[in-house]
């Protein structure tokens, strides 16, 4: 599905990640932009990991996206919502005209995963369901025999909930190896730095008690999000865990690492300003619509 | 989450000799029946105990035992569920209902999911084991989620019955199960059918309206005593307590001067709540008087006879209250 060149992996349809990436960001911050905004930060810090999975890991077809064979993505932090969204559109599950409906009344793109979206595999925002769905998914695989994969993208502020840890527990004791969770290790969390609320350092030996194979990656480098993810499991019958670190925020240095990125709305000049600083730093100049 | 290890029932000197099989036992063994030629259906266990021993035959990688983790559990079920398997989760009726019910709501009932609670220890079927095991909340708490059916089985034939009838329930199933072995109906009752109200007596004076094994029986045995004094009682097991049976109740209203509730739950939400919600928005002025436990954790230490005594739960209570309801006209 990818080829490697000397300037980054290539997906299918010949772009780089980083290129899906930076289109990602500009979807991102146009919701933003919604006079509701979004939970900007958070979708920013993980948008390499979904453009990693959607478009070099994933085996699925955006034009059929029920399809039984398909890898499954469950967004357990799903907050980040307007992140996947974007990241389902440039993928081609749905025209991405189409996010421009985000935040409108009885419109189907709101604030956390909704399932009635193309992609979108279930409803998540209350914290700590999705590694338990994806023990679920798991286990069906096993049962059918299948080499289905199941990942499941995960805050880091959200492991402080014990449903976690039961689904942990039970994906170890039960051998689930089709199971990958990715943790967005931006280390923030509404009221500042996760180690500072309820730390969950030193949390790679933590997974490693509970039986998963832990990887440790920068979680805006496709090339290291994609050797990880790819090559899942790689022990086989222990469930794997990516923790990817990441910044809060990231592509605006105005906001990086920052709280305060958590939830905004980006009114008039900020939208603008934000646009421009993402276009600045992947080196477009050029103004579009 | 529960610690409890293979205690003894708590002897109860007045009861007769109890029939042979707990419905939680039944269920059980219909399950384990049905497993090997549905490839859909998966057993999640929460380290009940109930399964302990039980030969699954071809269709023993199909039970999975998820351990003390009843919001993982939940959860588990709904993405097997998802990925078109029918399971059946396996704990006690307060862990379902209070414990894990973000997980039976969000991940079960918003996906309308055909995942089948059996949930054991109801009402105070839990007996000594007290507060923390009994289950007064779970009528309230499942049926007033979307998508959900909560059934409640009044015997053991019952239970064999709607456990089979799950299979032509598309979205979610509470199974509201007990854990001691409880009287059988009388025979001769017509079969079930989901979200249609089983007809035990006729009776033109009064309705009395009874859910779960004690309840029912003694709704029964108040008709009797009313029937003593001159007064027909009729009376509906209502064992599916959503979708529940309006047209019934509203025959009842209508062609009875009253209808008195008969649970083994608090009043607030359970079976008398509902069917209150539906007699009083046909505005028949027909009176509802309930027979349930009160705004009280339950009173008292023992065995379930003994505290549904101790807390009200009677049939000289629910003919106490058609009696109350008949002189108010």
């Amino acid at each position: 599905m990818t080829t490697e060149t000397g300037t980054g992996t290539v997906a299918a349809d010949g772009r780089t990640l980083e290129e899906h990436a930076q289109r990602v960001r500009e979807l991102i911050v146009d919701m933003c932009a919604n006079p509701e905004g979004g939970h900007l930060g958070g979708s920013m810090s993980m948008v390499e990991i979904l453009v990693t999975l959607y478009h070099s890991v994933l085996r699925l077809d955006p034009r059929e996206p029920e399809a039984p064979g398909r890898d499954l993505l469950v967004l357990s932090k799903g907050h980040g919502a307007i992140g996947l969204y974007a990241a389902l559109a440039e993928r081609g599950f749905f025209p991405e005209e189409e996010l421009a409906a985000y935040g409108t009344p009885d419109g189907v793109l709101t604030a956390h995963p909704n399932p009635a979206v193309p992609g979108v595999e279930m409803p998540t925002g209350s914290l700590g369901h999705g590694l338990p769905l994806g023990v679920g998914f798991a286990l069906d695989f096993r049962l059918s025999g299948s080499d289905r994969r199941c990942f499941v993208v995960l805050g880091d502020g959200e492991l402080q909930e014990g449903s976690v840890w039961e689904a942990a527990m039970a994906a170890a004791a039960h051998r689930l190896d089709r199971l990958v969770a990715v943790v967005d290790r931006n280390g923030l969390q509404i009221t500042g730095s996760t180690e500072d609320a309820v730390g969950l350092e030193p949390l790679a030996d933590r997974w490693r008690a509970f039986g998963w194979t832990v990887l440790e990656v920068d979680g805006h480098d496709t090339e290291a999000l994609r050797a990880a993810l790819g090559d899942a499991p790689r022990v086989p019958g222990r469930p794997t865990v990516v923790l990817a670190s990441t910044v809060k925020g990231k592509g605006l240095p105005y906001v990086e690492g920052q709280a305060r990125s958590h939830y905004a709305r980006l009114a008039g000049r900020q939208h603008k300003r934000a646009l421009a600083v993402l276009r600045a730093r992947s080196g477009r100049t050029e103004t579009t619509a | 989450m529960s610690v409890t290890v293979a205690e003894p029932e708590s002897p109860d000197v007045r009861s007769e000799a109890p029939p042979p099989r707990p419905n939680r036992e039944v269920y059980r063994d219909v399950l384990a029946g049905l497993m090997p030629a549905d490839e859909r259906l998966v057993c999640l266990d929460s380290d009940t105990g109930l399964f302990s021993g039980v030969d699954w035959g071809t269709a023993a990688d199909r039970y999975v035992n998820l351990g003390i983790a009843e919001q993982n559990l939940m959860g588990v079920a709904a993405g097997l569920a998802k990925s078109g398997r029918v399971p059946f989760v396996n704990t006690m009726s307060t862990f379902a209902s209070t414990r894990a019910v973000e997980a039976v709501k969000l991940d079960i009932a918003l996906n309308d999911l055909p995942v089948r609670i059996a949930a054991t220890h109801s009402g105070l079927s839990a007996g000594h084991l007290g507060s923390t095991h009994h289950s007064l909340e779970d009528l309230a708490v499942m049926r007033m989620l979307p998508n959900m059916t909560v059934l409640v089985p009044a015997d053991a034939a019952a239970t064999e019955e709607l456990v089979r009838a799950c299979a032509g329930i598309p979205g979610p199933v509470y199974l509201r199960l007990g854990r001691g072995a409880t009287e059988d109906l009388p025979a001769g009752a017509e079969p079930l059918r989901v979200g249609r109200a089983q007809r035990l007596r006729e009776g033109d004076d009064v309705t009395l309206v009874a859910t779960g094994p004690y309840p029912v029986l003694a709704a029964l045995e108040a008709a009797e005593e009313l029937a003593a004094e001159g007064v027909e009682a009729a009376v509906l097991n209502m064992h599916t307590v959503k979708p529940l049976d309006t047209a019934a109740l509203t025959a009842a209203a209508r062609t009875t001067r009253a209808v008195v509730t008969v649970e083994e739950h608090w009043a607030a939400g359970g079976l008398g709540s509902a069917v209150a919600e539906v007699v009083a928005e046909l505005g028949a002025g027909c009176p509802v008087l309930r027979v349930a436990v009160g705004d009280s954790f339950a009173a008292g230490t023992g065995g379930q006879r003994h505290l549904l005594e101790r807390n009200g739960i009677t049939a000289a209570a629910v003919a106490d209250r058609a009696r109350r309801a008949l002189s108010r006209r």
